[in-house]
């Protein structure tokens, strides 16, 4: 027999991979928060009278949780597919740069755009902020694996918690409601905080958090895209400015 | 028909849901072709990255949905300005910080309304 051809050898290691992306996501914070919060994303399709079924594909498909809150709300209180749609759709504007600044640190110059559609459709809030702070410390030709893995993990936890939620519905307490929903913005806000160690990511977290309020109280339209834009520009234009005094 | 009408909430979840939010990770892969990581191109979508993500945090807390909005937004500030100083104090943990202010927001609601 002669040597194996080198796909036989590499494709252990990128099993091994794969797993230690899974294990990374059932060891992370997140795991817990997206149990909490699809437990109440289970418990709100059950209230609005969409199927189990329903809920776990959309998850499957869509896998952004303020997305699937907005799709029910909207479906549930009659709105057209195309109003659905279109809210859809301003909610899923921050999936562009997160995926961008993903796909930069996993990808090699010879990796097949083809092998980018998974862990670009992994792609989620927790997903992203964990792949940003373990990636860096892996060779890169196991970022793609590892990736995947952590992405499949944290939908797992998701499902368990909608499965979970589904079937609770009817007998959550409204303080343990109040609980999962705060869990959205304080494990966002820590966990953005911790990955910001860069002047440039402190800068936009902190002027996202003074003028975001300030689009939404004057109810500008796309008020978190226009928050993303102006206050992240601003803090790239600070960054670029203090680099070039230096 | 009726096989139509068993499929028609998915096919709404198609066309609502799945392709309006599954466009942008695409159209991502698509900018994402020739930059790295460094470059400045990326430094700048992450900045905006980060702030899209404070204004969700912001948003959600002071113009919170039903069964959020029950409990006053001083114990919602409460909460998450504890959760906050807890993470810093225990060497920048997330999920202290996560702990305290759960614990915090459903002590104040109990307490509260």
């Amino acid at each position: 027999m002669s040597a194996a051809p080198p796909a036989d050898l590499s494709r252990p290691s990128s099993v091994m991979t794969f797993l230690s992306g899974w294990r990374a996501a059932w060891t992370s914070v997140f795991s817990l928060v997206l149990i909490g919060t699809y437990l109440g994303i289970g418990a709100l399709a059950h209230d609005y009278g969409f199927s189990l079924w329903w809920t776990l594909i959309s998850t499957l498909l869509i896998w952004a949780g303020p997305a699937q809150v907005i799709l029910m709300s909207a479906l549930g209180s009659g709105a057209t597919t195309l109003a659905a749609a279109f809210a859809v759709g301003l909610s899923g504007v921050r999936l562009l740069p997160m995926v961008v600044s993903l796909l930069a640190l996993i990808k090699r110059p010879d990796t097949r755009a083809r092998d980018l559609i998974l862990p670009a459709h992994l792609t989620a809030v927790s997903m992203w902020v964990e792949a940003l702070r373990i990636v860096p410390t892996l060779p890169r030709e196991e970022r793609i694996a590892f990736s995947n893995g952590l992405g499949w993990g944290f939908m797992a936890a998701a499902h368990a918690g909608a499965v979970a939620g589904f079937h609770l519905a009817a007998s959550l307490p409204p303080l343990l409601t109040a609980g999962l929903l705060f869990l959205t913005p304080m494990s966002f806000l820590l966990s953005t905080a911790r990955n910001s160690r860069l002047f440039v990511d402190r800068s936009a977290l902190a002027l996202g958090l003074v003028i975001g309020p300030l689009f939404a109280y004057e109810q500008v339209g796309l008020d978190l895209m226009w928050t993303g834009i102006v206050a992240g520009s601003a803090a790239y234009g600070i960054d670029r400015l203090r680099r070039a005094l230096q | 028909m009726s096989a139509f009408a068993d499929l028609s909430p998915y096919l709404v979840l198609i066309a609502a849901g799945f392709l309006p939010n599954e466009i942008w990770r695409m159209l991502g892969i698509a900018v994402a072709h020739g930059l790295d990581e460094q470059s400045e191109p990326v430094l700048l979508l992450r900045a905006v990255a980060t702030a899209l993500l404070a204004g969700v945090v912001a948003k959600i807390t002071l113009f919170p949905p039903a069964g959020l909005a029950e409990v006053p937004l001083a114990v919602r500030l409460t909460a998450i300005a504890l959760g906050f100083v807890t993470f810093l104090a225990a060497r920048r943990s997330v999920f202290a910080g996560v702990v305290a202010g759960e614990a915090a927001l459903i002590l104040g609601a109990w307490l509260f309304v």
